[in-house]
């Protein structure tokens, strides 16, 4: 068994490097026509949540805009918190092009961590598509009021907050809680984010965060019904790689702000290195979609001209602020130099989280 | 008034909104789409909604939501075929209406019952929707009232219900409920995370089994196998008595239970986060209750369908509640209901109710309708397709075992489905064949995680309350829901307790000797202490404390069996045992070799793949078991083949692969 599907990834590679020298010969690259096809885009989680909506966003519009106009289906395979689908892409082979993956935050988390669930190798991926999102910490009136610009007032506050688990994206609020100084006590268990901020709402949370699609639906009607009080951004990264205040939330400070401001909060130091490190894998490389290993360069063009063609429609702004927040869609190099961001921290920083992991919540992780 | 203000102009705009050929098109084909997905087990509103979602952008919204609509409330109307005809649970949200459904099948009345169902069904949507207009504009507080304590009370008002169905020896049912609890305990702990009867070396079991799977294992399984050993048809006369016309009076008459059963559905629909498959048993447990002479339950009193099915369609109205003013899905489908309603350009949320009320009231608009529409053709179909429980069993038995695996398949699309199906179904055949509650054991597994996640998590929560003060605290646990729920509860295990004797659903069970009993006693005791062993070795407080409490209550129980067992002689009820008197005994087929039969289709897929093995498996069956003519042997496997491709194809949904395919590419859908 493993000895043929070594032979036909052999073949595949062939091919593709046959296809690749092919392609360097020719300027016009050939394009693959998928008329009267559909196209499977395969997301590893279940048909609520984030992921669910970022892709169902990108099907109609990717089918319109692929060659022969394909019918793209959001097929869910929800499991083991998305190492279950990811464990099955990597087994898959390019065959026809008609097979997409998307991936998120969740599942690079994992593939960080050395999570023994994890049997993918990112690297063996083709990536096509780069999202990046941001988030929001939101407060109740009553201690936003102790909240001015640091958290050097919020120390003795019992913070209780719904979490959908250490090693998830959560990782990153709650990192950053904890070097602001504040106690907050996770109640882990929730399915969703949504989950926590109904927690929020009903009081028995008293601090949530969301991403910025979430928090843009289902937070502003909040803040403007007078129940909560944004307290942060994390704010993007800018062209050098230094966090920057968010564009979809100008007047917000960034955590990096509110840190600089609080006595008890580094910038610098392992714990600012992590932290960051794990911000940039979760949030501006948060959502990527990938081709099957052993894609040829025609297949590559195919899905990247295609998403091209959906980030210069003229009203992808308005659809997209709508849905996903202003934050970058990246294709071609950028989206290699995204992934790039997305699945590698450095040595110290994963171990320091690993450590934290192990110390703050008992989260072993071999 | 003010309300009525608001409320009265939008619905009559959203009433001609709705009332337009096209609209009305697009709800009909909803209805027909859902009706037709419904049908089939284990696929349900989110098979459906898949389906239709690649076409919903750039829609017109109304007809759009229309469609949606259409289909999602149609679903809890027709899953009901399956449960009553052939005792297969059609959705979670029909487990309870297998109880008395099934029993009144077998007894040639299946169109009484189906048009009851549906009657009760049509009467519980409406009522949904009704209530759905008003509360919609008043939920938000009442929603937001119901924290993680209310919740877990609810959960723990849903388990009291295995009181009254422990069965005659309640410490069994007790024990039967345990092993449910531990059995949904297996895999990731919802807290920590840590791992629990399983390993990260058998993927699969990460995730523990889902629903669908323990629902058909514990209930369809056995009953297939059971019927298929006696080579006659579902109605044991093999005639038609009562028809549909019947079924609706007996509606009539049950009309307060309708109306208390529709209200338990409405009210657990709006709770966000319970999830379906608790309401038709609290809705099933209210019935038995509340009946003065309980002893047709579980063997076809036709309370038993109505009460349920009541119930499951109210749900859906109360669901929508929660899921359009908080944007939090209750369910599966609703969560593609929200993907969907993104997709027509509308966000749910209070927004939603505030600016674009009457897009809100077409959906309501179109629950109300599609609940009419659909109920009315299955009534008018109840007395055709009721003609299926006369045909003789053998030949539809490889159609169901077909379906079966089939949807077994499309909770994880992994072989391990097959694997576990088999492993539940053979637990299901022992707890019927011992006289251990089945339907204790479902709620056990049903309400595992959530009673284990609401305990942590409340327990949590008010520990960080009790440290801002001791009133805090107590106002947050003893919240007036929750000492009404607890009351309820109380009252619920109660007279359940004293009333169980009254309930036999596997009828009368005659005794045999102490061995096969003893022994099934003693592989539960062990598989108990190995989980009660493996929870001790967890290192997370949060992740061992309840199933270690849980598997020790329920080895107490055991050991107490076991304890009575010794004393008790030979013919007392504790050794109930179905293979040594009564109609079982004298079937023609063996448990065993019929049982490998449905064992030989899943070993086959394994190698084969889904469609070749199952090719293979019903050219034998028809020749073998059923001893069909050759010509007829050819046209009843490829309806079946043909049908399952048609269906599956137009769902986009893939067959389970073998080892075969691993080596060979076959085209679709061999492949």
């Amino acid at each position: 068994m493993r000895l043929i599907s070594r032979v036909r990834s052999l073949a595949a590679g062939a091919a593709a490097i046959g296809i690749c020298a092919f392609g360097a010969a020719s300027p016009a690259t050939a394009e693959l026509d998928f008329t009267g096809k559909t196209v499977d885009f395969v997301i590893p989680f279940a048909e609520s949540g984030g992921s669910a909506k970022w892709a169902n966003f990108y099907a109609p519009l990717l089918s319109e805009a692929l060659p022969g106009k394909p019918t793209v289906a959001v097929k869910y395979m929800p499991g083991a918190g998305s190492t279950k689908g990811a464990n099955w892409f990597q087994k898959q082979k390019y065959e026809d092009g008609l097979l997409i993956f998307g991936s998120s935050g969740s599942t690079q988390f994992p593939y960080m961590l050395d999570d023994p669930r994890v049997r993918y190798e990112y690297n063996d991926w083709n990536v096509v598509l780069a999202s990046g999102v941001g988030g929001v910490v939101y407060l109740p009136p009553e201690i936003a009021k102790k909240f001015d610009g640091d958290a050097d007032d919020l120390g003795d506050i019992n913070f209780i907050w719904g979490s959908q688990g250490a090693t998830r994206l959560d990782l990153v609020p709650l990192l950053a809680w904890e070097m602001l100084g504040m106690k907050v006590e996770p109640v882990f268990g929730i399915k969703g984010r949504g989950d926590g901020r109904l927690m929020f709402e009903r009081g028995e949370a008293n601090i949530d965060y969301q991403t910025s699609p979430a928090y843009l639906k289902a937070v502003v009607p909040l803040v403007e019904g007078g129940k909560a009080v944004p307290m942060m951004s994390w704010g993007v990264l800018d062209a050098n790689g230094d966090i920057v205040r968010d564009p979809t939330f100008p007047d917000m400070p960034t955590f990096k702000e509110v840190c600089e401001a609080t006595a008890a909060c580094q910038t610098s130091g392992d714990a600012w290195d992590a932290w960051k490190a794990f911000y940039i894998a979760g949030f501006p490389a948060q959502k990527m979609v990938f081709l099957p290993q052993g894609a040829p360069q025609e297949a590559m063009d195919t899905y990247q001209k295609a998403f091209e063609a959906i980030l210069a429609r003229p009203d992808f702004k308005e659809l997209a602020a709508a849905e996903l927040g202003i934050y970058p869609q990246l294709t071609g190099k950028q989206a290699v130099a995204t992934l790039k961001l997305g699945t590698q921290v450095p040595a110290k920083a994963k171990s320091f989280v690993k450590n934290w992991l192990t110390e703050r919540y008992g989260v072993k992780l071999q | 008034m003010d309300l009525i203000a608001t409320a009265l102009p939008a619905l009559g705009e959203a009433f001609s909104l709705i009332l337009h050929p096209e609209q009305l098109g697009y709800l009909f084909l909803g209805v027909i789409l859902g009706l037709s997905v419904g049908v089939f087990p284990g696929l349900g509103g989110i098979a459906g909604l898949s389906m239709v979602l690649p076409f919903l952008f750039g829609m017109d919204p109304v007809s759009g939501l229309a469609l949606m609509v259409g289909l999602i409330a149609v679903i809890p109307t027709s899953d009901t075929f399956a449960s009553v005809l052939m005792g297969i649970p059609g959705s979670s949200a029909s487990q309870a209406t297998v109880l008395d459904g099934f029993p009144l099948a077998k007894k040639g009345e299946a169109a009484r019952a189906l048009s009851a169902a549906f009657a009760s069904s049509l009467f519980g949507g409406l009522l949904g929707a009704a209530v759905l207009t008003v509360f919609i504009l008043i939920a938000r507080p009442i929603v937001l009232a119901f924290g993680l304590p209310e919740m877990l009370m609810i959960t723990v008002l849903g388990l009291s219900v295995v009181a009254i169905l422990a069965g005659r020896v309640p410490l069994k049912g007790v024990a039967a409920a345990g092993l449910g609890l531990m059995v949904g305990t297996i895999g990731e702990a919802g807290a920590g995370g840590s791992l629990r009867m399983s390993t990260y070396d058998v993927p699969y079991l990460i995730d523990g089994l889902s629903l669908v799977i323990v629902g058909l294992g514990i209930f369809a399984i056995p009953e297939i196998v059971g019927l298929l050993r006696h080579d006659r048809p579902i109605s044991s006369d093999g005639g038609l008595g009562a028809g549909w016309a019947t079924g609706v009076r007996d509606w009539w008459r049950n009309k307060w239970l309708s109306v208390r059963c529709s209200v338990i559905g409405v009210i657990v629909g709006v709770i966000p986060g319970l999830g379906g498959a608790v309401v038709d048993w609290i809705a099933y447990g209210h019935t038995v209750q509340s009946t003065k002479d309980k002893s047709g339950f579980g063997r076809g009193d036709i309370r038993g369908v109505i009460g349920p099915e009541s119930s499951n369609n109210a749900k859906e109205g109360g669901g929508l509640v929660p899921t359009l003013i908080f944007g939090i899905p209750g369910s599966g489908s609703m969560a593609v209901f929200l993907g969907g309603l993104g997709l027509l350009g509308y966000d749910a949320g209070p927004q939603l109710i505030q600016y674009d009320l009457d897009i809100t009231y077409t959906i309501m608009w179109s629950l109300a309708i599609a609940n009419v529409v659909g109920a009315g053709l299955c009534i008018m179909l109840s007395g055709p397709i009721a003609r299926l429980t006369t045909i003789r069993f053998t030949l539809l038995a490889p159609f169901l075992f077909m379906m079966i695996a089939f949807a077994a398949f499309q909770s994880r699309q992994d072989l391990g489905d097959l694997v576990s199906l088999f492993a539940v179904g053979l637990l299901g055949i022992f707890l019927r064949r011992f006289e251990w509650s089945r339907p204790a054991f479902l709620i056990g597994f049903v309400l595992s995680r959530q009673t284990e996640n609401f305990t942590n998590m409340a327990h949590q929560v008010a520990g960080a309350k009790f440290q801002l003060g001791l009133e805090t605290g107590f106002s947050y646990i003893a919240s007036p829901i929750v000492l009404v729920i607890l009351a309820l509860t109380v009252v619920s295990v109660i007279v359940g307790l004293r009333q169980a004797k009254q309930f036999l659903p596997e009828g009368e069970v005659g005794t045999g000797t102490k061995r096969a009993p003893l022994v099934f006693l003693l592989a539960v005791t062990a598989y108990l202490a190995v989980a009660w062993v493996d929870a001790l070795r967890i290192d997370l407080v949060s992740d061992k404390i309840f199933p270690l409490t849980i598997s020790s209550v329920t080895l107490a129980c055991c050991l107490l069996l076991l304890i009575q067992m010794m004393r008790a002689p030979e013919g007392h009820g504790l050794f109930a045992d179905k293979e040594q008197s009564g109609e079982d005994a004298h079937a023609p087929h063996g448990l065993w070799s019929t049982l490998a039969w449905f064992g030989a289709l899943l070993l086959l897929s394994s190698l084969l793949g889904f469609i070749l093995a199952l090719g293979i498996f019903m050219l034998a069956f028809f020749a073998v078991r059923a001893r069909l003519r050759w010509y007829m042997i050819l046209l009843y496997t490829g309806a079946g083949i043909g049908l399952l491709c048609v269906m599956a194809h137009a769902l986009n949904r893939d067959f389970p692969p073998g080892l075969l395919q691993e080596f060979v590419r076959l085209p679709w859908p061999l492949g």
